[in-house]
């Protein structure tokens, strides 16, 4: 029967699992950099994750009496545990990374009603619990120029052998703030930076590429009209004007702008975070000003900050202030341009 | 002349469809058995019937009369008999029944004398009743009376008349046909429109799709040797809807607050051009139009029908396939399901369009609102969709109002875009009829509570000046009988007022009837007490926690007493019991 109930009659051909679909096809570049860089076992960490985060998501389904068809399908589980597993180390062990997912899944998004009402990123959410309740997990990286073999990886995901202080690294921003910090004015960052066995061109070596590529694919999402360009350029903007202002007021201390963007979550951040449609402001001005209020505050904690990075924190906070930031940046309606 | 052109934001490119229907020239629908024309067809009041069960019409007869400025005459299609004049379903999504006359065809098709006119002779007043005479109104589906638009501003200037021929909506070209077939006629009619408003232009805007209709309609612009603009405009729904039209062509954004004349502009669809040019010059009311008959049907194609003919009737031209579920007037993305195959087809008719599965699948299960925000990128008037969804969702009817519902002219782009299949459009619509509901509630009750109050008023008035009148006749009597057995004591005739009575023990005289007197005038002054304390009843007395509660009840406790001692004095405690009130 056709369904002649609604107008309009006519509908485009788009769904919530569509934009979903796209923006996991958007992260496939980064993604392949980072298999690149790390191996195979970030693919076994996205499958934890997916798997994880689909079980949680029926689970509450269930709970919650909604269809779990529907709703499984719509691909939103799988986004924010791809996102987790892409923030989390990757060689942290499973159940941390299952430990998020659930957070994310049952506490973030469920417990405040689900799919389209949840005020906090739920990704942000898991990252950050993980991180105050696990610092010395969440912060234990993959020393890059240790290369361990994808069995050697699997046995550490799995907690099947022990855990080696020696095959994790700082990242390259905590091994710029911790030098920074244990040199006390001795030494200085284009010296730091010259240390080739971390970093690469611009920022940490093979993370820029992995950052690389979660902008190609944001920019695919921008173009495919996914995201708009607001909330991405204000947060690559607050970045850009923090870290550039110090960086020019005082280069021997501080890094330069790009390789403030091309490290840590900055790019995942700036194209697959900010641009949440959920959590985030809905009107391109506030979309401009809540990217770049969580930029300022992402360089901020990540520099001065007790934390390796901060773009978790900066979205968790200027989440809470997306309901302000929307009320005072609506556009003007056809007709009252002119209008106070 | 080369023509700058604006941009509206928002709206959507759907599939135009609408190739199928422009194939074949329009033609003339054959008599139906029976026509039920609604009396209500315009935007206004309901025109009064003229005939009665059994008359004999003619063709162009008035059959209902225009019952005010906003309202339009509507007029017996065909020659024959009226056979009923009752309730039948309107083609409307309610499909409630409206006042119709229904006429039997004789198949003489026997018109009244025409009396064509050279309306250039005639005052525009006159000009502008002949066209709400002729039933002349906005054919572009909003059916309001033309007549009414056709009065320019009286402190803003005329600069442009906007006509519409974009036809926005997929698989309407009745618009379209119209133009190429009868190009002179419609700008005859803006013609006329023209020198009723005398505009400064007159802008003529096509959507760049039909290129035949605006090839027409520069010829018949160039052949009559009039300055009139001939457009063509990016196709784009809704580049048709008034405000938009009125924007890509002048540049101008009418809010919703205000009328188009305010900003020196106004719009009329190009097939009211050409029925106001038939009214006039050729004396023929509007008593037909062109419909296109498309979408799941054998033959697509555009029709001349009879107002009042019979869906049914009128579908069967167009052969619907067998799958055929269901028939939409209008364009699939305004339209609306006719209710009945015995709904008629009316001046706002535009176009039917035959569904089926295949044609207008089931839509998918709506999903939650994920904020994404292509509603608003779609919105033309530039509004937040998914917040007014989101209000209207929670009955926060306040917060759409603030977020200017009413600026919404539900052409379902919103609902077209969003990924989360939600039917946006309906939300609005309940959230105003809401709106308009509590309006219309509130304003009965607001006067019911004035009559209720004013009653009260009288009655308590009335009360006190009846105990006044006893007071005095009371003290009278006491003087009168006074006055015989002891004619030197005057002063009680002054005992109208309160002191009078309050040393009415001085006199030692008759102590019985000076209790009388007493008596009444404290009466008297309990009622006036009682009425002040009314007056000064603190207002913020709704909700109350129970503590304010118990302590109000004390304080009246306390004061009763009181109350009944003094009574002249009960008003300024009342008072304080206000600023109490207030203070906590």
């Amino acid at each position: 029967m056709m369904d002649f109930t609604t107008p309009p009659y006519l509908l485009k051909t788009a769904s919530v699992q569509r934009v979903m679909l796209q923006v996991l096809a958007a992260l496939l570049p980064g993604i392949a950099a980072y298999i690149w860089l790390i191996g195979p076992i970030v693919l076994v960490q996205l499958a934890i994750a997916t798997l994880a985060a689909l079980a949680a998501e029926a689970a509450m389904l269930k709970l919650r009496d909604k269809p779990l068809g529907l709703f499984l399908g719509d691909g939103s589980a799988v986004v924010t545990a791809w996102l987790i597993a892409l923030t989390f180390p990757p060689l942290a062990p499973w159940w941390l990374l299952v430990v998020g997912v659930l957070f994310a899944i049952v506490v973030a998004k469920h417990l405040y009603g689900g799919l389209g009402q949840n005020p906090f990123n739920p990704a942000m959410i898991a990252f950050a619990v993980c991180i105050v309740s696990f610092p010395a997990l969440m912060s234990q990286w993959p020393a890059l120029g240790l290369k361990t073999s994808f069995g050697e990886q699997i046995d550490i995901v799995f907690g099947l052998a022990a855990r080696v202080d020696a095959m994790t690294g700082a990242t390259p921003l905590d091994a710029i703030k911790t030098a920074l910090k244990l040199g006390e004015g001795a030494v200085d960052v284009p010296a730091l930076l010259a240390n080739q066995d971390i970093f690469g061109n611009f920022a940490g070596r093979g993370w820029e590429w992995v950052a690389a590529g979660y902008l190609i694919g944001g920019l695919w999402l921008w173009k495919r009209g996914i995201v708009s360009w607001h909330a991405p350029l204000g947060f690559i903007g607050g970045i850009t004007l923090l870290a550039g202002a110090l960086w020019l007021w005082n280069p021997a201390q501080f890094a330069g702008p790009l390789f403030h963007l091309f490290s840590g979550g900055a790019m995942l951040g700036a194209f697959f975070i900010v641009t949440d449609p959920v959590s985030g402001c809905t009107t391109p001005k506030g979309k401009f000003v809540f990217g770049f209020a969580a930029g300022l505050l992402a360089y901020v904690i990540r520099v001065f900050g007790g934390y390796p990075d901060g773009v978790a924190f900066a979205v968790l906070l200027v989440n809470i202030c997306v309901p302000l930031i929307d009320m005072y940046t609506q556009p003007p309606i056809f007709g009252m341009k002119n209008e106070k | 002349m080369l023509q700058r052109l604006f941009k509206f934001k928002g709206g959507v490119k759907p599939q135009t469809n609408k190739t199928q229907s422009v194939g074949l020239p329009i033609a003339v629908a054959p008599l139906p058995t029976r026509l039920i024309v609604p009396l209500h067809q315009s935007i206004g009041g309901t025109p009064d019937p003229l005939v009665a069960p059994g008359e004999r019409v003619l063709k162009g007869q008035k059959i209902g009369g225009a019952d005010g400025w906003i309202s339009s005459a509507v007029h017996a299609p065909t020659s024959g008999t009226v056979l009923a004049v009752e309730e039948r379903v309107a083609p409307h999504p309610s499909g409630l029944p409206t006042l119709s006359v229904i006429i039997e065809p004789d198949g003489r098709d026997e018109w009244i004398t025409r009396t064509p006119v050279d309306y250039k002779a005639l005052a525009p007043e006159t000009v502008r009743e002949m066209l709400r005479d002729a039933g002349v109104v906005g054919l572009g589906g909003a059916v309001f009376p033309s007549h009414a638009k056709l009065s320019a501003s009286k402190t803003v200037p005329m600069e442009e008349l906007v006509i519409n021929g974009a036809e926005c909506e997929p698989y309407i070209t009745c618009d379209d046909l119209l133009m190429r077939e009868r190009a002179e006629d419609v700008v005859r009619g803006v013609g006329l429109f023209r020198d009723l408003l005398r505009p400064k232009r007159v802008l003529i805007g096509i959507e760049d799709n039909k290129p035949e209709a605006v090839a027409a309609m520069k010829r018949a612009v160039q052949a009559l040797g009039e300055d009139f603009a001939v457009i063509a405009v990016p196709t784009r729904y809704p580049a048709g809807g008034a405000k938009q039209l009125i924007r890509v062509l002048t540049g101008k954004e009418v809010p919703a607050a205000k009328r188009s004349t305010e900003l020196g502009v106004q719009c009329f669809n190009v097939a009211t051009a050409y029925t106001a040019w038939r009214a006039v010059a050729h004396g023929e009311p509007v008593i037909s139009r062109i419909v296109t008959l498309t979408g799941n049907v054998a033959q697509p194609r555009n029709w001349e029908v009879l107002i009042g003919t019979p869906l049914a009737e009128f579908v069967a031209l167009g052969q619907p396939k067998a799958d055929t579920d269901g028939y939409l007037m209008g364009g699939p993305m305004m339209g609306f399901e006719m209710p009945s195959p015995d709904a008629p087809l009316v001046k706002a008719t535009n176009c039917i369009i035959a569904g089926s599965p295949t044609l207008f699948p089931p839509k998918a299960p709506e999903m939650p609102c994920i904020r994404c925000g292509e509603c608003a990128k779609a919105c033309p008037h530039e509004l937040q969709p998914f917040e007014l969804y989101w209000f209207a969702r929670a009955k926060n009817f306040g917060k759409t109002q603030e977020y200017s519902i009413f600026d919404c002219i539900e052409c379902g782009c919103c609902s077209y875009v969003c990924p989360s299949r939600i039917p946006l459009v309906q939300y609005f619509r309940f959230a105003k009829s809401e709106i308009w509901a509590r309006e219309r509630e509130k304003n009965a009750a607001d006067t019911a509570k004035a009559r209720f109050e004013f009653r009260n008023l009288r009655d308590e008035r009335e009360k006190a000046e009846k105990a006044e009148r006893l007071a005095k006749a009371a003290a009278a009597k006491a003087a009168e009988k006074k006055a015989e057995p002891a004619p030197a004591a005057p002063a009680a005739d002054a005992g109208i007022g309160a002191p009078a009575a309050a040393d009415g023990g001085a006199p030692a005289a008759a102590p019985l009837d000076a209790e009388a007197v007493k008596k009444a005038t404290i009466a008297a002054a309990i009622e006036r007490a009682r009425q002040q304390r009314e007056a000064v009843q603190p207002k913020n007395t709704d909700r109350l926690t129970p503590a304010q509660q118990k302590e109000i009840a004390e304080i009246e406790a306390r004061r009763a007493p009181l109350q009944a001692e003094q009574p002249e004095r009960s008003a300024p405690p009342a008072t304080d019991a206000a600023q109490e009130q207030q203070n906590q």
